[in-house]
């Protein structure tokens, strides 16, 4: 295979480029270098969990532990406004329930009033967290066994 | 664009988009800080880790029974309830307590400094429970944070007493309550508005072991309970006891601040059905909390083999009362033992059971224990007499054990 001049010459060009490279990243690598020291890292990354997009597993979007369904960012918003969402998520009520606790925090806890959110709010929660029948004593569960 | 430079392009943008967006994300925490991921939840400043977290705004924490094994309830240990923001840059050599109402004769105040030297100090074990501890199992729920068993502690306060406090202002004889009020902040970030403010009536205030507290177990209060000074009234809710206390009102009449009226912290003046809907005025406010018991030893789980004897052992409580007896049954109460009961150190301190037990043949079992209290009442094996807001949940304490 003989190479003709045009065939050299691109070789050529093509060297030079990646030699070109190779100094601007050794040229730059101090300024990177700087640049990565002056970032917070603890900082950022308890932040990265929080500002990517929703991390949903079963069904349970994992920063608030809502489930996942019509206005759940509606009703995190609104409720974390003043609380946490846990106060949410460990409840469960029928839509009146939901509806007296709402009026209940807007008589003493300074809520705002709903507007067309309220309704919104309601469905979700009637759906998602309503009342699950447990008779008058559950059996135990959750049970973690050990040797003792 | 050739291959070569296509990838070199894309390598130093997706280098800078790195940079970028970490360098940005930094930039964003603080306005983000207020939605809190899962994983963050484990930390609440001077508490076991451990414990069991319900809602981190406001904290709201129990702890789980085999935690609770110490017979003095370590301040790491002991649970966490609150109703809105703690109060935070707080300057001790600042803090002041003021005494006043319709029912004292002038209003007085005085320094955390003065209140050590001028009055004697006491040191009592006093059971705090919340409560709504056992909240979880009503049905139907009411709402709530959903305790399960172990918002209760019983650790070693010190403190001078409320009554020494309160001759020392001079009160009137109309008096009939004492309410507080903390320093803690409403969750709508209102300075204004008072987050709680409750209290007992003259005749709890005026006992003995009624503390006015800096201390638990020689050491100053966790700020999470309510550090640096706090009232203390073993064997009432919980909230009967206020913490950050700034400020004391001897009242004429029943004190009539947040959360002592409307459904907080009241039970029907009569029994009702379960979910029924009981009108405000057919509502009392509790006091003494009932006969309870709690097994620390084994934790929950335990898989015995053979027929090793094992010790099964807790603590035991009733409001203003004592503890008779204590029994536990592996038979879902058919029949019951005895166990050893420890004497109370004073009033309103838990009391220790234990006994030996072992495990009749393999399988599955569960121990339960039932209290019995100086005036005969005892835990009920089902869930109690329901109420509208799942205070006063008493039921024994169950425990599931294998033998293998």
């Amino acid at each position: 295979m003989s190479l003709d001049r045009e065939d050299i010459l691109n070789h050529v060009d093509g060297v030079v480029r990646i030699i070109k490279l190779v100094f601007a990243v050794v040229l730059l690598s101090p300024f990177i270098f700087y640049l990565l020291t002056k970032v917070d890292f603890e900082h950022s990354e308890e932040v990265v969990e929080v500002v990517e997009t929703p991390l949903i597993e079963n069904g349970i979007d994992l920063a608030s532990g809502l489930i996942v369904d019509d206005n759940y960012e509606l009703v995190n918003g609104t409720c974390s406004a003043c609380h946490s969402i846990d106060l949410v998520t460990q409840n469960r009520a029928t839509r009146e329930g939901w509806k007296d606790l709402i009026v209940w925090m807007q008589q003493t806890q300074k809520l705002w009033d709903l507007g067309d959110n309220e309704a919104l709010i309601l469905d979700y929660l009637e759906k998602n967290y309503a009342p699950k029948q447990q008779g008058r004593r559950a059996p135990l569960k959750d049970i973690e066994w050990y040797e003792l | 664009m050739n291959r070569k430079k296509f990838i070199s392009a894309s390598l130093l943008a997706s280098a800078a988009a790195f940079l970028g967006n970490k360098i940005s994300f930094g930039e964003n925490s603080k306005q983000k800080k207020t939605i809190q991921p899962v994983s963050d939840k484990k930390l609440i400043p001077g508490k076991h880790k451990d414990l069991t977290i319900l809602n981190p705004k406001p904290w709201n924490a129990e702890t789980p029974p085999h935690l609770l094994d110490d017979k003095i309830t370590p301040a790491n240990k002991l649970f966490v309830r609150n109703n809105g923001r703690i109060p935070e840059d707080i300057d001790v050599s600042k803090w002041t307590l003021t005494v006043g109402g319709e029912s004292v004769n002038s209003e007085k105040t005085y320094t955390l400094a003065e209140l050590k030297s001028k009055f004697k100090q006491y040191t009592y074990q006093l059971t705090l429970e919340c409560g709504g501890n056992g909240r979880r199992e009503f049905s139907p729920p009411a709402k709530g944070n959903q305790w399960d068993l172990g918002a209760v502690g019983c650790p070693e306060w010190t403190g001078v007493r409320l009554k020494d406090v309160l001759e020392d202002v001079g009160i009137k004889s109309d008096a009939v309550y004492v309410g507080y009020y903390g320093e803690d902040v409403h969750l709508s970030g209102d300075t204004e508005k008072v987050v709680i403010s409750r209290g007992v009536p003259i005749k709890k205030a005026l006992e003995d072991e009624a503390l006015i507290a800096w201390s638990i177990n020689g050491e100053d209060l966790p700020v999470m309970n309510g550090y640096p000074l706090r009232l203390v009234f073993g064997g009432w809710p919980g909230s009967t006891s206020g913490k950050w206390l700034s400020k004391l009102v001897v009242r004429n009449q029943v004190h009539d601040g947040p959360k002592m009226g409307g459904m907080s912290y009241r039970i029907p003046k009569y029994p009702v059905a379960p979910g029924t809907k009981v009108p405000e005025e057919d509502m009392k406010i509790i006091e003494e909390m009932p006969v309870k018991s709690l097994i620390t030893h084994p934790k929950t789980g335990a898989m015995v083999s053979g027929s090793k004897s094992f010790e099964v052992r807790g603590h035991a409580w009733s409001g203003d009362r004592s503890i008779n007896s204590v029994h536990v049954s592996l038979d879902y109460g058919a029949t019951w033992k005895l166990c050893e009961v420890s004497k109370a150190v004073n009033k309103n301190a838990w009391q220790h059971f234990k006994i030996n037990l072992s495990l009749p043949q393999k399988g599955y079992y569960e121990i339960w224990a039932r209290a019995t209290d100086s005036n005969g009442e005892m835990q009920p094996m089902v869930i109690p007499n329901w109420n509208p807001k799942g205070y006063l949940n008493n039921a024994c304490h169950r425990i599931a054990v294998k033998r293998v």
